[in-house]
């Protein structure tokens, strides 16, 4: 019966990913990579760098969440669609606030 | 008239001795099932409820507005029936309303699946909606909620001593319901489609619906917490929206309007689905440019999430900004006219037919025209500063809403009744049913269109006497749609006992629910199907019934 | 229509076919049934996400308007607690992680062991949140409730009134974090028990699987909160 799910021509079911198994090993790399990371965002913002300041630190975060979700969620491994989901998730809250600050910083110029 | 309508013979017909209604028995066996199909009636019978109380308040609302002077109802309960007629009606009716019945009942059916993805969380989903459902009841005996649907701040969070916190916890868990449908349809269409059923195979109803999801499951969230602010400035007073601590209330309704301006094309896409599927039937061909339909309702979803400022053209935003809003509302005016403009060549040179879901399918098409075109004079910013906050604006979303969701609801009802209950309802009396609506439609919102322009503000309860003629013929409109919506109640629950029975396939319709049983058997497919042909490929049907002929006789 | 499957179709794939009694009627394989519930969690921590974009959003706009307020308002919070709480939160979601592992190579005690482990370390993050909230309403620092602007005089009247739509973010958006903490560790309990029983290490590892997802949605929340609320300019401090 499963057969016809694995059907290429039927775009119903995409080639199933098989089930991959991350091991401990990749686990504590990453765990200390974020810890690391954790310490270094802390750091970051003792130096002073100005508008750099908040920039830099939603960049390590961005750069954190990224490995949370490529290894510990598995997304390394999963298929396109389920990327595609994250994808369109990121891209809505991006939306969000895109369109939201073309109100906010535009509302001083020029006050017609 | 000619009709395609081919039931079996009735002196012989019986219904089908094993079908998912009479597979289990009690109540219990209905409040805890996880069949998709029960789940819709289960949800039918709830919005029906929820329906006809807002409709209570707007009879309410119609009557005040019968005479200039405010002599029914006094000013705020006015507001608060305003309030519950919007929110009950949007939130408790409308969102749910094609999705939550026919999408449940069909859209598994429509893809060769046994059921919805996940079982229990669409009950799930129905109970949830329950609960909303209860909180905006308890919200109402307990003296009402009068901010509008909108929960505008800082009137709702300062000024106001009602049920605010009560109604939008309901909100907050009714839209939980809608995350569900959404989530769980969404999977389904990806995921147990059955073999052959590819994505440009599947009726343009399962299109519809999967753009809607993707509406709720991206914009619900946002206005649950915009709403959970509110909630807990009112409670906690904290500070996001309040200016008085620094807040912004203007953020509140990029917020609100975030998801509230999906929210209606949630209340109309599934309603296009309908209407796709009724038309293509009724004129036995394909529908016009089927790829372009199924897109124009991604793009339709796409776009719903850029234009949502254009509520707010008058709340002091960036001109600038609202150049932008304005332009992309204006965009949104091309996927919906490709629809109507494809429905209407599905029509060229088809074989049309008049049964009443038809009959609701062209009331949509000329209501919903009407109310998408004046959208885009209420987009355009000049325009807007003159009509909006005035009955112009309401005539508008009722006419997309009404004019276009609920006929589209109430076709679909119609198309799907024999499917769903194994019944004919009385042609003539359901074809009466929805002339009376839509002439009583017509009667109720166009006069406010023209007193919109004249000026005649929104939600005041009171009005200068030159309105008055227009405002009269709006409620003796109002008590005519009150009746061709009370007729199809009657006439169906009739139907439930004495109609005709309906066979397999009355309407001689193509979709895969069109080949099981009616009323069909618990997990839907005994087999599971193989789909080799389109969608909408009438000469198939043909094809196999010249089959089925001859092996029988 | 209906027609079964061609006959001329055979198994091409070689993974095991286990039965599991937790398989449902209506998906045709485990597999189908497994990648539904992954998607359908995916499509779950998108609502999530849009969730707390309301908030982000909202923080991005006042730190904007109000960046003093937001300056001197942050330095009231403990970095050290902050950071002591963001490395527990990593840990346990290693934990989880290996939570996970255990379940896919069938070892029912470790797997057991692993979420006590995730718990214990999510339960030890709440402490710390208590421990920092107690000294928020020590200091008056709650809006609506108990507010002053005493430890912000320097910063004017006008402006030190700001503080509170920092603090308001600042509880509004842990607040509803730790709600999402407290949740998931009633979870886990729940899924201890079970665990226990075996019900996960037999090849029925979804459950452990989504909610390992749901549980790194948080982390990564987390991930986002502690830059943006506790290190604002400490170079200026």
């Amino acid at each position: 019966m499963s057969d016809l799910h694995h059907d290429p021509a039927n775009i119903t079911n995409p080639e199933h990913h098989e089930h991959h198994i991350v091991g401990p090993s990749t686990y504590l790399v990453i765990y200390g990579t974020l810890l690391a990371l954790t310490a270094i965002t802390v750091a970051a913002a003792f130096v002073e760098m100005g508008a750099l300041n908040p920039i830099v630190a939603v960049l390590i975060a961005v750069i954190k969440a990224t490995v949370v979700i490529l290894w510990f969620m598995h997304m390394k491994y999963q298929s396109k669609l389920l990327k595609l989901t994250i994808g369109a998730g990121v891209f809505t809250f991006l939306v969000l606030i895109a369109m939201t600050l073309s109100d906010y910083m535009s509302r001083a110029w020029g006050l017609w | 008239m000619s009709t395609i309508v081919s039931l079996p013979d009735q002196s012989t017909a019986a219904l089908p001795k094993r079908n998912y209604l009479n597979a289990e028995h009690g109540l219990l066996s209905w409040l805890l099932t996880g069949d998709h199909k029960r789940i819709a009636m289960l949800y039918l019978i709830s919005i029906t409820g929820f329906f006809f109380l807002g409709g209570a308040f707007a009879g309410l609302v119609r009557l005040e507005l019968l005479t200039p002077a405010g002599d029914l109802l006094a000013a705020d309960t006015y507001n608060k029936m305003f309030t519950m007629h919007g929110i009950v009606m949007i939130f408790l009716f409308l969102v749910p309303s094609v999705p939550a019945t026919l999408g449940n009942f069909l859209i598994p059916i429509m893809i060769g699946a046994k059921d919805l993805a996940f079982p229990k969380i669409n009950l799930l989903s129905w109970y949830l909606y329950l609960v909303g459902g209860t909180f905006t009841l308890t919200a109402l005996v307990l003296g009402g909620v009068d901010t509008g649907w909108t929960f505008t701040t800082p009137l709702s969070t300062h000024y106001l001593n009602t049920h605010v916190i009560t109604t939008g916890l309901a909100i907050f868990v009714a839209g939980f319901s809608s995350i569900f449908t959404g989530l769980n349809f969404i999977v389904t269409i990806h995921r147990m489609r059955a073999p052959g059923m590819t994505w440009f195979r599947m009726p343009l109803f399962v299109w519809s619906n999967y753009a809607a999801s993707i509406l709720m499951v991206l914009g619900t969230p946002v206005l649950a917490i915009a709403i959970v602010l509110v909630v807990l400035e009112r409670t906690v007073g904290l500070g996001v929206f309040d200016p008085s601590k620094g807040g912004d209330p203007l953020l509140f309704q990029h917020l609100f309007w975030f998801y509230s301006h999906p929210a209606v094309y949630i209340m109309i896409l599934p309603g296009m689905g309908v209407i796709s599927e009724v038309i293509a039937n009724f004129s036995r061909k394909r529908v016009f440019g089927y790829t372009a339909v199924a897109f124009s309702s991604v793009a339709i979803a796409v776009f719903g999430f850029f234009v949502w400022a254009h509520h707010m053209f008058i709340m002091g935003v960036s001109n600038y900004s609202a150049l932008v809003f304005s332009l992309l509302t204006m965009l949104v005016a091309v996927p919906s006219a490709i629809k109507i403009f494809n429905w209407s060549a599905t029509l060229y040179k088809g074989s049309i037919t008049f049964e009443t879901p038809m009959l609701y399918a062209f009331g949509f098409i000329g209501l919903f025209t009407i109310g998408g075109l004046t959208g885009v004079f209420l987009g355009s910013l000049g325009m807007d500063i003159h009509l909006t906050e005035t009955y112009f604006i309401v005539a508008h979303f009722h006419f997309v809403m009404v004019g276009g969701m609920l006929m589209a609801f109430l076709a679909g009802i119609h198309f799907w009744w024999p499917k769903m209950t194994g019944r004919m309802y009385p042609e003539s009396l359901s074809k009466l049913a929805a002339v009376t609506t839509f002439i009583g439609f017509i009667l109720t919102f166009f006069p406010q269109f023209i007193l919109g322009y004249l000026g005649m503000p929104r939600r005041y309860h009171a009005y200068p006497a030159d309105y008055q003629v227009l405002n009269v013929l709006s409620t003796a409109g109002a008590t005519v749609l009150g009746v061709g919506y009370l007729l199809p109640i009657l006439y169906l629950a009739w139907s439930l006992k004495y109609g005709e029975i309906a066979g397999s396939n009355p309407w001689q319709a193509t979709g895969l629910e069109w080949q099981l049983q009616s009323p069909p058997v618990t997990e839907n497919f005994t087999e599971i199907p193989y789909v080799d042909y389109e969608a909408y490929d009438f000469e198939w049907l043909a094809h196999k019934q010249k089959q089925e002929v001859t092996t029988v006789g | 229509m209906v027609v079964t499957q061609p006959g001329d179709l055979h198994e091409e794939h070689e993974h095991e076919h286990v039965h599991l009694p937790q398989h449902r009627h209506h998906f045709e394989t485990e597999e189908q049934q497994r990648e539904a519930a992954s998607f359908g969690m995916w499509l779950f921590l998108l609502t999530e996400i849009m969730f707390f974009g309301g908030l982000f959003m909202a923080y991005l706009l006042y730190r904007n308007w109000y960046n003093p307020a937001f300056v001197a308002a942050s330095h009231t919070l403990s970095i050290k607690l902050g950071a002591l709480n963001t490395a527990i939160l990593i840990t346990s979601g290693f934990c989880m992680a290996m939570a996970v592992w255990a379940a896919e190579t069938r070892k029912r005690k470790a797997l057991v062991n692993f979420l006590g482990l995730t718990n214990f370390f999510g339960i030890a993050f709440l402490v710390v949140k208590y421990f920092e909230y107690a000294e928020k309403w020590h200091d008056s620092h709650i809006p609506g409730l108990k507010f002053s602007i005493a430890d912000f005089g320097k910063l004017g009247v006008d402006m030190a009134q700001k503080t509170q739509v920092y603090y308001s973010l600042y509880f509004a958006m842990t607040g509803m974090h730790a709600l999402h903490m407290i949740i998931g560790i009633v979870l886990i309990f729940w899924y201890m028990v079970r665990a226990n029983r075996g019900e996960f290490t037999e090849g029925y590892v979804a459950p452990i699987e989504n909610f390992g997802l749901y549980w790194h949605f948080v982390d990564i929340v987390w991930i986002f909160l502690f830059p943006l609320l506790y290190l604002i300019d400490l170079g200026a401090k």
